[in-house]
């Protein structure tokens, strides 16, 4: 047994070793004329719809890019690593992107405690890493410094946080609002920080906030709590399946106040999962999906993978853009040159305008969008942007 | 391969080879189950960067220090629930893992849900490997003594232990304190390294994920739990290239080993110099004993 066993581990450790030394050369061709870049996202795990999508649409641009000739006369190939969304192993992605694969530059991840962890093997490599939708304020700056290799082409939580609460008081009118978030959730609990502080700050009155946790089914019992202080509106800035559950039971419970949510919202998930429960309810983006500027790259993704691309995907393909644009200004593929390249980014995305700020890495001054579910359809109702 | 990604991974199975040391001496050598040992972890980690950080305590002491806090509050919960037989211990234990993530999840001096960004970096493989040598050492002076035979004793026949006069209570106690100890110096230098803290990391997953290192390197053996977390921290890395497929090849290759190897890769075997001269046929006086398991 012992014997079979040894001989077992032994070749079990050789063909994996085996295995991805004919995965790396088996990448595309050979030589001097490919260029690498990295990414990094969740591939397994609870987040991996969207980082599949990110992907997908990294390998859909580097392909059609290198139809056309390439990026400075090299093919571009994209290595991504699955990090199941654990900073840990994003951490070790990382480190094998730079060191072993040696890519130019990292697109991705989409968790914001994955981009905070890695800023100091991309300082210690000096590799640029381009986030796609970590809206954590820390990704970027650090206590007062920006670190010189993280960037990112989402706006951040404060933002989104103040976008929601400014079009719930100065557009929608409302002056009462509850807040339900989930409290192990960076994200959520970021969003609810944020919109509560802008709401006050307006003026408007926080008649209840109420937290559950991650995995739960169950939201009645908070609601409950929220429907006797009778809110106008209900801020739910956490993902779509448990925002489909909590929006069903408001309903359920007699709660007809208007919900509104943040950018985890869009899925058609939601829409299939909530029904009528979620009409009439709006939500903040990073995009408007009906705009004629995203139609084509919609249409493009659909073709190759027949359907369509999550929000993350549109966020990917504007990191591409940017880094596209940064590389052919630098006019190298050096991973320093192309950080500096980084910094005076100035292009038209399919998600807005992104002008990368010298001293804080975020496209500055990008729109959000406000989307309103009216008749089981996202109807976008207007670009809105906060103004200090 | 490259040796900066290498050494990243060595630095994480050495930092793992620590907590599943710990968790060896509770689970492998005192019998007792545990799955809430990442809560142990997060209360090290973040006692740990609180010390050194927020009180400028040197990077050692602050490590030591975080693994300590971890240990009497293993006291604490060891009083409340060390009474409970098997599988109850289990599960409070269970329960003990997630409280400490979700308060950590409120708690807004640590960052709350959204992590501890910006640790600098203290730890490199130098330090991993001394606190291991340590650690390794520790543990096999401990269970060579006297209080280690009283905690297998307890293992093997809790009844029987008390019979002959062992305080039973005490030694699951002593063993829960330094396992707790264990795996907070492991979450101290895990926080280190990373540079980032985040409830996130500590979960159910994480103490599970130990549990399985302890017995697939096999019950009652430290080498066999070293192995057994360098094994199962590197065979992940080296899937890597296998994308989507990369976890269900990582368990299946558990499962096989656990359906062909029930007591685990080592079963209560020990690695010796003595053993490993018997392999490679190098006569020594004392062969049998040596391969028998004997320290």
């Amino acid at each position: 047994m012992q014997k079979r066993l040894i001989i077992f581990l032994v070749l079990l450790l050789t063909a994996t070793v085996f295995a991805a030394g004919c995965s790396n050369q088996g990448q595309g061709p050979a030589g001097g004329d490919v260029v690498k870049i990295g990414w990094i996202g969740s591939l397994t795990g609870d987040t991996a719809v969207w980082g599949q999508s990110e992907l997908n649409t990294l390998e859909l641009l580097a392909g059609e890019l290198n139809a056309s000739g390439g990026l400075l006369g090299k093919k571009i190939h994209i290595v991504g690593y699955d990090t199941r969304g654990d900073a840990t192993e994003a951490v070790n992605a990382v480190k094998r992107l730079v060191s072993q694969d040696k890519v130019v530059a990292i697109i991705g991840p989409n968790a914001s405690s994955s981009a905070m962890a890695i800023s100091g093997t991309l300082e210690e490599m000096k590799v640029p890493d381009i986030a796609t939708v970590a809206t954590n304020p820390k990704v970027t700056v650090m206590d007062g410094k920006v670190k010189p290799f993280n960037f990112r082409v989402c706006f951040i939580d404060p933002y989104q946080g103040a976008v929601a609460a400014g079009y719930a008081f100065d557009v929608l009118g409302f002056r009462k609002a509850a807040v339900l978030y989930d409290v192990a959730d960076e994200y959520s609990q970021g969003l609810a920080e944020f919109f509560i502080k802008t709401f006050e700050e307006k003026g408007g009155q926080i008649v209840a906030k109420e937290a559950f946790k991650s995995g739960d089914t169950d939201f009645r019992p908070q609601l409950a709590k929220i429907k006797a202080t009778n809110p106008e509106v209900i801020f739910m800035p956490y993902y779509f399946k448990e925002a489909a559950l909590s929006a069903k039971q408001a309903r359920d419970l007699g709660i007809k106040s208007v919900l509104m949510g943040g950018d985890g919202w869009p899925s058609d998930t939601l829409l299939e999962m909530a029904g009528d429960a979620v009409e009439g309810s709006y939500f903040v983006n990073h995009l408007d999906f009906d705009d004629p500027e995203v139609q084509d790259f919609k249409q493009r993704y659909n073709a190759k993978y027949g359907k369509m691309p999550e929000l993350n995907g549109y966020l990917a393909h504007d990191a591409f853009m940017v880094l596209v644009d940064a590389v052919k200004r630098a006019n190298s593929f050096d991973p320093v040159a192309i950080r500096d390249a980084l910094e005076t980014v100035d292009i038209e995305g399919i998600t807005g305008k992104i002008k990368i700020g010298k001293d804080t890495h975020n496209p500055e001054g990008k729109e959000a969008a406000i989307i309103k579910i009216e008749g089981g359809k996202y109807k976008f109702q207007q670009k809105y942007a906060v103004t200090d | 391969m490259n040796w900066f990604y290498i050494e990243g991974v060595l630095i994480l199975a050495g930092i793992n080879i620590i907590a599943v040391l710990g968790l060896s001496l509770l689970t492998g050598f005192t019998g007792l189950f545990s799955f809430g040992h990442a809560g142990f972890m997060a209360i090290g980690a973040y006692s740990a960067v609180y010390f050194g950080e927020r009180m400028g305590l040197p990077f050692a002491v602050s490590v030591v220090a975080g693994g300590l806090v971890a240990g009497l509050v293993s006291l604490f919960i060891g009083r409340l629930t060390l009474k409970l037989k098997g599988d109850y211990f289990c599960i409070a234990t269970l329960g003990f893992g997630e409280a400490i993530r979700l308060v950590l999840d409120n708690v807004q001096v640590f960052g709350g849900a959204r992590g501890w960004p910006g640790i600098p970096l203290k730890v490199d493989l130098v330090t991993v490997t001394i606190f291991n040598i340590v650690g390794i050492l520790f543990l096999m002076f401990l269970i060579n003594s006297r209080h280690g035979r009283s905690m297998i004793a307890v293992r093997e026949e809790e009844l029987a232990a008390k019979v002959i006069g062992i305080d039973t209570y005490r030694y699951k106690v002593i063993s829960l304190f330094i396992s707790a100890v264990y795996a907070g110096i492991a979450g101290g230098l895990l926080g280190y390294y990373l540079t980032f803290l985040q409830p996130k990391l500590f979960g159910l997953q994480k103490s599970t994920e130990y549990t399985i290192m302890v017995i697939f390197g096999g019950i009652g053996s430290i080498s066999g739990s070293v192995l057994a977390a360098f094994i199962l921290t590197v065979l992940p890395e080296m899937l890597r290239s296998f994308a989507v497929w990369r976890f269900v090849i990582y368990g299946a290759a558990v499962i096989f080993i656990m359906i062909a190897r029930p007591q685990g890769l080592m079963g209560g075997k020990e690695i010796t110099l003595k053993g490993i001269a018997g392999i490679l046929g190098i006569p020594g006086r004392n062969r049998k004993t040596a391969r028998s398991g004997e320290v």
